[in-house]
């Protein structure tokens, strides 16, 4: 078992990133990549902006209104890719993608996102858990045209 | 008054459905309704015995779906009281009839500067036909104000009415503030400035006694699957008149009596020159079989009996200090929230527990405008539902701060 496999602490940093979610907040800057994810289905409606410097993702903004699922889940998502190159965000997302999908994943490379291992549970919730980590796969994909 | 523990015998959904793992608690209403075995027999019964087409062949086969077909077109006509069962269109449901109004009726009689008036509680079907027909036609939509409680009240239509005016169109009972609207006075003070009123009867018809030559209304829309019918089939009716001056959107088969190679085309009468092409044949035969089943209930104690919950409800909700309610005076849906948790999150609390609540701006998206909330959870009941599942709810509701317990279970 994960030492991190524990209700109570995932419960925890859900909440801890849903009320003070990191790097929260969008820039003014043109050298950002820009990409609106409305899930069109419920509510969620998140502006999500990466600045790349080469094949390095150095920034990661996104704000909009969305519920504590999708917030908190956008929120580890930038805590974890920044300063990553896209090899090493691609992996980090197929494996979060991997653990959504009730497919094979490593625990460790996800850290503090392996907090919505259960997220399959609540079939209806995994739009919230995925709408950042599609935009962002998005916008690297997008950089690569 | 009737028993809601026999009548929930009726429908196979009460009977064993679950929903994550909880016996289902259905209080989304206002976007469906659960069907009784009637409604579901009489749809199987015409695909299984006598699955012909209507009004077109001239053996025994098709004169039997003629004759159900037409059948289900005079009982709807009682059912709201209709002059006539020519005033009865059947549509895809209450979009379609409301689209089919702005497009048919609105297109072809308004001017640029024209007015239609609405509100911000109305429904998306009947806001973007008529901003798209105002673009089109140079006409302009304006809003009524609704007083401090969301209704719409006869002196605020009468404010807003100028000698521009010519369509108002507005929900009989809006689909998230929930409030009846004085139709009768409404209608007579619009009729008096040649002004024609279109109401939207989605959240209206299935649940109180609807009666259009009382109340004057010139188009009504409403659908079926919101009534214990099946989904794909609403109605349009229209005073005869109106309807003769109404353009189909479209054509085809049926609708037609002849026509040239020259193209002139001359269309039947309504409400056959509306209903081109094979309809929903076992949609209106489900439909009728639905409107049945009510009248077997009778109207008025369904009508009494949602009050009855909906009190209940409110009462309950109202002595949780957690709760936000938007629209405690009214008597459709409930709007609220669960103080610091976004309605999303609230809904999948509920979902957990097996009971379907809304969340979100429930097609109505700019009626934040107004609640200065941008959205809310929604629970709408139907005479199915009783007061024990009520009470289930506002058990959850006390649950609010654990809402990520839906995450964990």
């Amino acid at each position: 078992m994960h030492s991190l496999n524990n209700p109570q602490l995932m419960r925890e940093i859900i909440m801890d990133h849903y009320d003070n979610p990191r790097n929260r907040g969008l820039v003014n800057d043109e050298t950002y990549k820009k990409v609106n994810m409305n899930s069109e289905t419920c509510i969620d409606n998140l502006d999500i902006q990466v600045k790349f410097d080469g094949d390095k993702i150095e920034d990661i903004r996104y704000d909009g209104e969305a519920c504590a699922i999708c917030t908190s889940s956008t929120s580890i998502m930038s805590e974890l890719i920044i300063g990553k190159t896209k090899e090493e965000a691609k992996e980090i997302i197929e494996n979060y993608m991997n653990m959504i999908y009730e497919k094979e994943y490593d625990p460790e490379i996800l850290e503090e996102a392996i907090a919505f291992q259960n997220t399959h549970k609540q079939a209806n919730r995994i739009k919230c858990a995925t709408l950042g980590w599609n935009g962002l796969i998005q916008l690297i994909k997008e950089s690569e045209e | 008054m009737f028993d809601v523990y026999e009548i929930r015998q009726d429908f196979p959904m009460l009977n064993g459905k679950t929903m994550h793992g909880k016996p289902l608690i259905y209080f989304d209403n206002g976007a469906t309704t659960l069907k009784p075995q009637m409604v579901i027999d009489s749809v199987c019964n015409y695909l299984t015995n006598y699955s012909g087409n209507a009004h077109r062949g001239d053996y025994d086969l098709s004169h039997e779906v003629d004759e159900q077909y037409e059948n289900a077109r005079v009982i709807t006509q009682k059912f709201i009281n209709a002059k006539r069962k020519e005033e009865i269109v059947f549509t895809s449901g209450s979009t379609d009839s409301l689209n089919m109004i702005a497009y048919g009726y609105g297109l072809t009689h308004l001017k640029q500067d024209d007015e239609i008036l609405i509100t911000v509680a109305e429904h998306a079907s009947n806001t973007l036909p008529w901003f798209d027909v105002a673009k089109q036609t140079g006409a302009k939509v304006e809003y009524i104000d609704l007083d401090e409680k969301g209704r719409l009240t006869t002196e605020n239509v009468k404010k807003a009415i100028t000698d521009k005016t010519k369509i108002i169109a507005v929900a009989q009972v809006t689909n998230v503030l929930g409030h009846n609207i004085p139709m009768k006075e409404i209608c007579d003070l619009a009729h008096q400035y040649n002004i024609i009123v279109v109401a939207d009867g989605a959240q209206s018809v299935p649940h109180q006694k609807t009666d259009v030559q009382e109340t004057g209304v010139d188009f009504l829309a409403f659908s079926g699957h919101k009534m214990c019918g099946p989904t794909g089939i609403g109605v349009l009716y229209g005073k005869y008149e109106l309807l003769c001056e109404t353009k189909p959107m479209r054509l085809g088969g049926g609708s037609n009596s002849r026509y040239n190679h020259e193209g002139t085309i001359t269309l039947k009468n309504p409400p056959y020159k509306f209903e081109a092409g094979t309809p929903h044949i076992e949609g209106v035969i489900g439909l009728g079989s639905a409107i049945t089943y009510i009248d077997s209930l009778q109207m008025e104690y369904i009508h009494q009996y949602e009050l009855e919950l909906r009190n209940y409800c409110i009462k309950k909700m109202k002595a949780l200090d957690n709760i936000e309610i938007y629209n405690e005076d009214a008597q459709g849906a409930i709007a609220f929230n669960i103080k610091g948790v976004f309605s999303q999150d609230a809904a999948s609390l509920f979902n957990t527990y097996g009971i379907a609540v809304r969340a979100g701006q429930h097609c109505a998206k700019i009626l934040d405008e107004f609640l200065h909330v941008s959205t809310t959870l929604r629970v709408s009941f139907y005479f199915y539902n009783t007061k024990e599942e009520i009470d289930q709810f506002i058990e959850v509701c006390k649950k609010g701060d654990d809402f990520l317990d839906a995450f964990f279970e």
